[in-house]
């Protein structure tokens, strides 16, 4: 007993490597608060000496300037606060059509990167390594100025088959004008959409139950696109008619015009983070053992249904992390828009920075939007990788 | 699993007392505060002392450290401009060597930031740049919200309009449904949105952040018309392709008095740099140039002229300088006329005619107040 008590007494807790280990991580934090407040409190005092405070308020003014493309009807008679939402969509169009093709492109990248056909093979290769070493920076204005800004002109436009106007004020597509049914049609998209879903689930189940494996992918498309279009034929009117671009005046008007700085900057993100994302692939081919491909092939399965049944679900759980960083990166990077002139959302903050001087309060807004933006990509990729991850049973 | 969660409880209950600190500094109350108060008192007398701003400090700051921190443009030819040798040149960048004569005697004790429109405020409030000369237009929120102070007026412009020789375009109502070239960050973006806005026309904004971008974006054919300041839509156009092939439209959408702009809150300061301008323009007035000064300063007999010079009063002492400051800025860099000629004058490409910017004497704004 008391050989006990001595022994506790021996090592006094400022010797305690566990108690150290715990003061020194509270020392840590307290310090960096400390740095923190001193930081914040100095940028208070500098403002307030030149009499400037640290305010939001500013955002419900008048913004005053006009924003080339945004997705609302915006005016200068708009506040600042819509003119940050303005980028913030851009942003995120960008960002969502940038992820979603780069993903598309990025996976014939990789795989084609490891084909066995030399030609398909060297080339992805080599699109690989040049890519991977350009500046993005360098390879958006390449883009912007080399490629988009030197189409023709408008009244030069080249015509595509299908109506496709490519000029260097942008490329300008057919589009869809709704018409007076167009709500009703919406309606029978979700109606749609909800049968579809049924449908999936009917097969899926049928299929667990049984065994069999019906074509649940082919179904459920089918459902939709044929209620899609009994909806389409039935309405007294069609929903949408097709608009054409045309040539009037000084621009092109009607159909749907993408400028130039929206297709730069896509072009160049999608080509960038593509080559990335074909590495990233690449790697995780890899990492699927080579028994695994011989077993399926052993099985009697062709090469297409080995990559998509048996190499690619095993290989997802190694690419989901590093893809993740790579769609983080895509968004982030897609602030280089400033290069290009695409009003996004670094873009904009910046000119109301410019026109109210409220330099805080802008970077403090964009930084916590970013955040987020990561934040939930990241989260929702996170999600997915728990959901396909090995289940050791 | 134990030191983890000793860890993560110590750690929160650290941040909550921090997160308490910060509360107590407002609400009060509890010994939290006076670490608080503390750090409050500490940190401005520390930045009084290193900040450059505050009353009287710019002065010796810019003494202290041997030479004028000048944020000026390097794309407008005239104005602001990199030239080939790597010399900035420009009446803006003259009014920065002036400055540098009067308060140095030495028209070579400037460093030459080059600032773009949209960082140019944040650079001067910050401290990083002692004055800002890059035409900026004077008005009533940037004299206010972004915590400055306009000295004078250096150049009385106008917004104008130039479209390609061959486009047929004559007038605003002519780019209706058109794109137009601009540079955020600048009153231009605004002045823009509000004529059309007036005159019911409707027309694309195409957006860049410097004035290379959006004059490259022009030469490429982007847009139907670019906008800016007549003086810079004159100097950029001596830069592009085929200058012949731009017309500069008859239009002015706007007044645009710039000048030079110091922080708020340093009245010597703020003085001083006023009266740099007034300097070169009663130096003009008055006849007396750079090649001249001297025979006048040994001669003179006109009381405001000898003032000027430093031959008598204490001018230069009032304003916290040597008495010969008016002398230095007429010898090394010259009076408004000789400093507009070498940059805007009829023998150079970026030729703009006087118009407003002659002396009051001659029908023009240019105007000095009596040097007494």
């Amino acid at each position: 007993m008391q050989e006990d008590t001595r022994q506790k007494a021996a090592i006094p807790f400022w010797r305690d490597e566990r108690i150290l280990n715990i003061l020194g991580q509270v020392l840590f934090v307290v310090a960096l608060l400390f740095v923190a407040s001193l930081i914040y409190q100095n940028m208070r005092a500098g403002l307030a000496r030149q009499g400037i405070s640290l305010t939001y308020g500013f955002l419900s003014g008048i913004s005053g300037f006009d924003i080339s493309e945004t997705l609302f009807a915006y005016s200068r008679t708009s506040s600042y606060w819509q003119a940050y939402q303005a980028g913030l969509l851009n942003t995120l169009s960008v960002s969502i059509v940038g992820i979603i093709a780069s993903t598309i492109f990025g996976v014939i990248l990789g795989v084609a990167r490891l084909s066995t056909n030399f030609l398909i093979n060297r080339l992805a290769a080599f699109y690989l390594e040049l890519i991977r070493n350009l500046s993005l920076l360098v390879f958006l204005i390449f883009w912007y100025l080399g490629v988009f800004l030197k189409l023709p002109r408008v009244r030069e436009a080249v015509i595509w088959p299908g109506d496709i106007y490519l000029t260097n004020r942008g490329v300008g597509i057919p589009w869809g004008l709704p018409t007076d049914s167009y709500p009703t049609f919406r309606l029978i998209l979700l109606v749609g959409l909800i049968l579809a879903v049924v449908v999936f689930l009917a097969l899926r189940s049928y299929s667990k139950r049984t065994g069999r494996a019906p074509l649940t992918t082919v179904w459920t498309l089918l459902t939709f696109i044929g209620v899609a279009l009994a909806g389409w034929f039935i309405l007294p009117e069609n929903p949408l008619t097709l608009d054409i671009p045309i040539i009037e005046g000084l621009n092109m008007t009607g159909g749907k015009v993408l400028s130039p700085e929206f297709m730069a900057l896509t072009s160049g993100l999608v080509l960038y983070t593509s080559a990335f994302i074909g590495e990233v692939v690449r790697s995780g081919i890899l990492a699927v053992s080579k028994g695994q491909v011989e077993a399926s092939r052993a099985l009697g399965l062709n090469a297409f249904q080995t990559l998509r049944l048996i190499v690619f679900p095993q290989a997802m759980r190694v690419i989901i992390p590093p893809l993740t960083s790579q769609y983080l990166n895509l968004i982030k990077n897609s602030s280089l828009a400033i290069a290009v002139g695409y009003p996004d959302l670094f873009y904009i903050s910046n000119t109301i920075q410019n026109q109210t001087g409220r330099a805080v309060e802008m970077i403090s807004m964009v930084m916590f939007t970013y955040l987020m933006f990561s934040l939930i990509t990241s989260a929702f990729m996170n999600w997915y990788n728990q959901r396909i991850k090995l289940v050791e049973r | 699993m134990r030191k983890t969660f000793w860890i993560v409880s110590l750690l929160i209950a650290a941040s909550l007392v921090f997160a308490a600190c910060g509360g107590g500094a407002v609400s009060g109350g509890g010994e939290t505060v006076t670490v608080v108060e503390t750090v409050i008192v500490e940190v401005p007398a520390e930045g009084a002392v290193v900040a450059p701003s505050g009353f009287g400090v710019t002065l010796e700051t810019v003494r202290a450290r041997g030479n004028l921190i000048c944020g000026v443009n390097s794309q407008v030819p005239g104005f602001g401009y990199i030239d080939a040798d790597g010399n900035f040149s420009g009446i803006d960048v003259d009014y920065c060597r002036a400055l540098a004569a009067a308060i140095f005697g030495d028209a070579t004790k400037v460093e030459f930031r080059p600032v773009t429109a949209a960082e140019r405020f944040t650079a001067l409030q910050s401290g990083e740049i002692d004055v800002l000369s890059r035409n900026t237009t004077w008005s009533l929120v940037r004299d206010t919200e972004l915590g400055g102070n306009f000295t004078a007026t250096t150049f009385y412009d106008g917004q104008g309009m130039m479209v390609p020789a061959d486009s047929g375009i004559n007038t605003l109502q002519d780019l209706a449904g058109g794109t137009i070239c601009v540079q955020t960050g600048t009153t231009t973006e605004l002045n823009l949105a509000d004529v059309m806005a007036s005159l019911g026309v409707s027309y694309t904004p195409a957006v860049f952040e410097d004035a290379d971008a959006t004059f490259a974006a022009y030469a490429e054919e982007r847009c139907d018309a670019v906008t800016t300041d007549k003086s810079g839509l004159v100097s950029r156009r001596t830069v592009l392709a085929d200058p012949s092939a731009h017309v500069i439209m008859d239009v002015t959408m706007s007044k645009e008095p710039l000048g030079p702009m110091v922080r708020h809150g340093d009245d010597q300061w703020f003085d001083i740099a006023q009266w740099t301008v007034f300097a070169m323009i009663a130096g003009e007035e008055f006849g007396v140039t750079s090649a001249n000064v001297d025979s006048i300063r040994s001669s003179a007999t006109n009381p405001e002229i000898r003032r000027l010079l430093g031959l008598e009063g204490d001018m230069g002492l009032k304003l916290g300088l040597d008495n010969d400051w008016g002398y230095n800025i007429i010898k090394l860099v010259g009076n408004y006329e000789e400093v507009y000629n070498r940059s805007l004058g009829p023998d150079t490409p970026t030729y703009i005619p006087r118009g407003l910017n002659s002396l009051y004497t001659e029908g023009g704004l240019l105007y000095a107040p009596p040097v007494r």
